[in-house]
């Protein structure tokens, strides 16, 4: 069983930097999904799920969109370029970042949204 | 007059890490000659060293080489370029140069063999040319055409380095000409489940000596150019992909 918290929560608890604030604060992280094929994201991240990816193409804002993902954390402090920061504006979808890998974030994200 | 030209757009040679060191220029030419295949791709990994010695010995057996490259995106996305002559891929190369970080470790990823027309070692490639450059997919593309190149998106069938497993789907901006299939699947397979607007082809995608011309797409066309083939990928003036 999973708890849920509010994307805002996460983004204090885990110490994200918030690149686009585009997309809302409150919507309900459900979970984390970790990868950076946007193939596999599409095909298996779940509706409310954080997104944790290297991959900062303008398509990751699609597929968040698409798959109504809370929003998106670039790991190992990767930056959007512009274009993308200007979609994620238009298309609502926040993106946060970190200094952390993958793994040490999605770690991190997992036992805060795993009930002890 | 238009005639067929048989065309395999995707062969490696010994420069590639990952291809058999028995891939020199001299015994791809003269396996694509036995197979009969008109036209080469010689698109090696990030690099083009081994194209002069190709198009040299090409003339020679009467085989067409396009000077070309499979180009790593930082999405990690290979994107295939093909040019008319040796100095606009030497340009691309060296663009692709200043964006690929890395050395080369042999013992890991192979080794990248420099040959010239007569079979001889002239060198050893030391960059990681098996790596992803610093370059975005719209950047590659869009200096692929700058140059006067075609530029094609790889193996899109396949998960790992192409357009479709990496990005997900075809991104709104770019000017792709077409999309290869790996040989992996069947013609009237690739046509069932793909309905992109652009065209598609095939090619082998060559590591090996014996995959060459395993796989090819065939033109209709006057003669072999860039020019040519890109108004064939369009459907134009009669030109066109016919059945591979």
């Amino acid at each position: 069983m999973e708890t849920i918290m509010t994307l805002t929560e996460v983004v204090e608890r885990l110490g994200l930097r918030v690149v686009t604030p585009a997309g809302s604060g409150d919507s309900k992280v459900t979970g984390g999904y970790t990868g950076d094929l946007l193939s596999d994201v599409m095909a298996n991240s779940k509706a409310g799920n954080l997104w944790i990816t290297m991959q900062t193409h303008q398509n990751i804002l699609a597929v968040a969109k698409l798959k109504d993902l809370a929003g998106i954390v670039l790991v190992n402090d990767r930056q959007p370029n512009e274009e993308t920061m200007r979609k994620a504006d238009e298309e609502q979808v926040t993106i946060l970042s970190t200094g952390e890998s993958a793994f040490s974030i999605s770690g991190r994200l997992y036992r805060l949204l795993a009930r002890p | 007059m238009l005639r067929t030209f048989k065309a395999d757009l995707h062969v490696h040679t010994c420069l590639s890490p990952c291809a058999e060191v028995k891939m020199s220029p001299l015994a791809i030419i003269k396996q694509a000659k036995a197979c009969g295949v008109d036209i080469l791709g010689i698109c090696d990994h990030n690099s083009a060293e081994n194209v002069a010695a190709a198009l040299q010995v090409a003339r020679e057996h009467g085989v067409h080489v396009l000077p070309g490259m499979e180009v790593t995106s930082s999405e990690e996305v290979h994107l295939l370029a093909w040019f008319d002559a040796l100095e606009p891929v030497q340009q691309l190369q060296e663009i692709v140069y200043r964006h690929l970080p890395g050395e080369n470790e042999e013992e890991t990823f192979g080794m990248q063999v420099i040959a010239n027309a007569d079979d001889e070692v002239l060198g050893f490639n030391q960059k990681l040319l098996i790596g992803a450059t610093t370059l975005g997919v719209r950047e590659i593309v869009e200096e692929i055409h700058s140059l006067g190149g075609l530029a094609v998106a790889a193996h899109i069938d396949r998960e790992s380095f192409s357009l479709l497993g990496q990005l997900g789907f075809i991104p709104g901006d770019l000017v792709l000409d077409a999309l290869e299939i790996s040989p992996a699947l069947s013609h009237e397979d690739a046509m069932c489940k793909y309905s992109f607007s652009l065209p598609l082809l095939q090619s082998s995608d060559a590591h090996k000596k014996e995959e060459i011309g395993s796989c090819c797409t065939r033109f209709l066309l006057e003669r072999v150019s860039i020019e040519e083939i890109g108004k064939a990928l369009r459907g134009r003036e009669g030109r066109k992909i016919l059945r591979w």
